[in-house]
């Protein structure tokens, strides 16, 4: 089975954003042009997700998939904020073929139920937010800020017996680092969750992605910091007021970050599982 | 005025099937009007979810006879993923549902064990689509080993004469029908329109045809 490589683009108001722990986010450009990058360079799908939607229970975010819609041929799984079947609706018929909930699964589970009901499991996507306690994984709600009592596996099996199709499984404390995946969450996920997952957080390396492969079998890896980062001389724009954007113009140099394309990353992958 | 009619009952990716065919030129409309589909050249039948909802909304909207009577004119049906599901004889997905009956056949559940004995159903991702004959819309479809088309579904047809299939793929090691081609009308399980500029050849030859 192939590994989907998706690149996973965080959105604040109109502007692709990237912090790390889910946190201080950064304003990187137009998300749009950062899609169109990631559409040439041979991405299997992308991700569109509202990073504050959740936090202010709104969403704009249709308006951007129907943009993509009309040149990118690619599969789109789109979230944040979403905790109706009627946002559902209003996304897929933008041209999304999937959506993902994680805070408004978490408070009213049923929503799951609901949403496979009407959409069909091929439809849902669950994504978990957690963070590594001495070891115990345990989730987050409202893009990592607050603490939940559910752990990852059990609440992964729920989502999954209530027909979720597949899991978008966050390590918090990796995500922004570049210092590759929680390899000791992945390992677990292996041991526990059978169906598709997708992992996500700290990816930014062939290094990162042959160490998750040795322990667990993801149905795709998201991958956000280092593809952004890559292209960010090229496709950095300012766009409005909001957000932190001294970062960019300081041109900080973000070290853990070594260029990486979609290209090198699809061989890479394509010459493990052959040799495996 | 339209040439295709992308058929609106609600069910899924209706947007996206739009924009590929713009895209490529082909004039085309979103509508469950049943004289703006008497009067297209083509319709297509988009869907994703499960196969007795679509096939109550058809019901509903009289979607379903629209449909038996553009056939009987002989002008292209295409179907794609679960509309592709519906022109069969019937499904045996949250029981068992009749489906148009334009194409002989069942649509069944992936039942399929993995590596590790576990129950696999879900077929989602970029699968390699055969080509076993290309007489169609699929005939510009690059016919190198490695070309991927994507797939999202739970289901798959078993068609009663395999002769109508124009290509197979592979879920875990086991062979489904992954496109067919009877007459007037052609169908796909994977979707064209999110299949890159690959998936875009489709929708190009439907326009030479149009």
């Amino acid at each position: 089975m192939n590994i989907r490589i998706i690149p996973k683009i965080d959105i604040k108001k109109f502007n692709l954003v990237k912090g790390v722990h889910l946190e201080g986010l950064r304003v990187l450009g137009d998300p749009k042009n950062f899609a169109d990058q990631y559409y040439r360079e041979g991405a299997d799908e992308l991700i569109y997700h509202d990073v504050v939607a959740s936090l202010y229970q709104q969403n704009n975010i249709s308006d951007l998939v129907k943009r993509t819609s009309k040149n990118i041929f690619l599969p789109m799984v789109v979230g944040g904020g979403i905790d109706g079947i009627e946002q559902v609706e209003k996304i897929l018929k933008s041209g999304a073929d999937r959506i993902f909930i994680n805070s408004s699964a978490i408070d009213k589970p049923n929503l799951i139920d609901d949403i496979v009901k009407h959409f069909g499991s091929s439809t849902l996507v669950v994504s978990i937010e957690f963070v590594n306690i001495d070891g115990k994984f345990m989730c987050r709600k409202d893009f990592g800020r607050e603490e939940t009592d559910k752990n990852l596996i059990d609440w992964a099996k729920e989502t999954l017996d209530r027909g979720a199709g597949e899991l978008l499984l966050t390590s918090i404390d990796r995500d922004g680092t570049g210092s590759g995946y929680d390899l000791r969450a992945s390992e677990k996920i292996a041991k526990y969750i059978k169906s598709p997952y997708i992992l996500n957080g700290g990816i930014s390396s062939l290094k990162d992605i042959g160490d998750i492969l040795d322990n667990s079998h993801p149905s795709g890896l998201a991958i956000g910091s280092v593809l952004h980062y890559n292209n960010l001389d090229s496709l950095f724009s300012k766009m409005g007021e909001e957000g932190n954007i001294d970062f960019i113009k300081k041109k900080t140099n973000y070290k853990n970050f070594k260029k990486i394309t979609i290209k090198q990353i699809k061989e890479f992958i394509e010459n493990k599982i052959s040799h495996a | 005025m339209h040439d295709v009619s992308i058929i609106d009952y609600k069910m899924g990716n209706l947007y996206s099937v739009d924009c590929a065919l713009k895209y490529v030129g082909v004039k085309s409309i979103i509508t469950d009007d049943l004289t703006e589909i008497k009067n297209s050249k083509c319709i297509i039948l988009p869907g994703v979810g499960a196969f007795p909802e679509a096939m109550k909304r058809l019901k509903e909207k009289k979607l379903d006879q629209a449909i038996k009577e553009f056939n009987e004119s002989k002008k292209l049906i295409i179907g794609i993923c679960l509309g592709m599901q519906i022109l069969f004889s019937k499904s045996h997905e949250n029981g068992t549902t009749n489906g148009l009956g334009l194409l002989k056949g069942e649509v069944k559940k992936f039942d399929v064990l993995d590596k590790e004995k576990q129950k696999q159903s879900f077929n989602v991702g970029w699968r390699t689509v055969e080509i076993k004959s290309n007489n169609g819309l699929n005939c510009c479809m690059p016919k190198k080993k490695d070309e991927q088309m994507y797939f999202i579904h739970s289901y798959h047809v078993v068609p009663e004469d395999y002769s109508i299939q124009t290509s197979t793929s592979k879920f875990f090691g086991n062979e489904f029908t992954s496109s067919v081609k009877k007459n007037n009308i052609e169908a796909f399980q994977f979707h064209p329109e999110k299949s890159r500029k690959e998936g875009l050849t489709i929708y190009k030859k439907l326009k030479e045809f149009l």
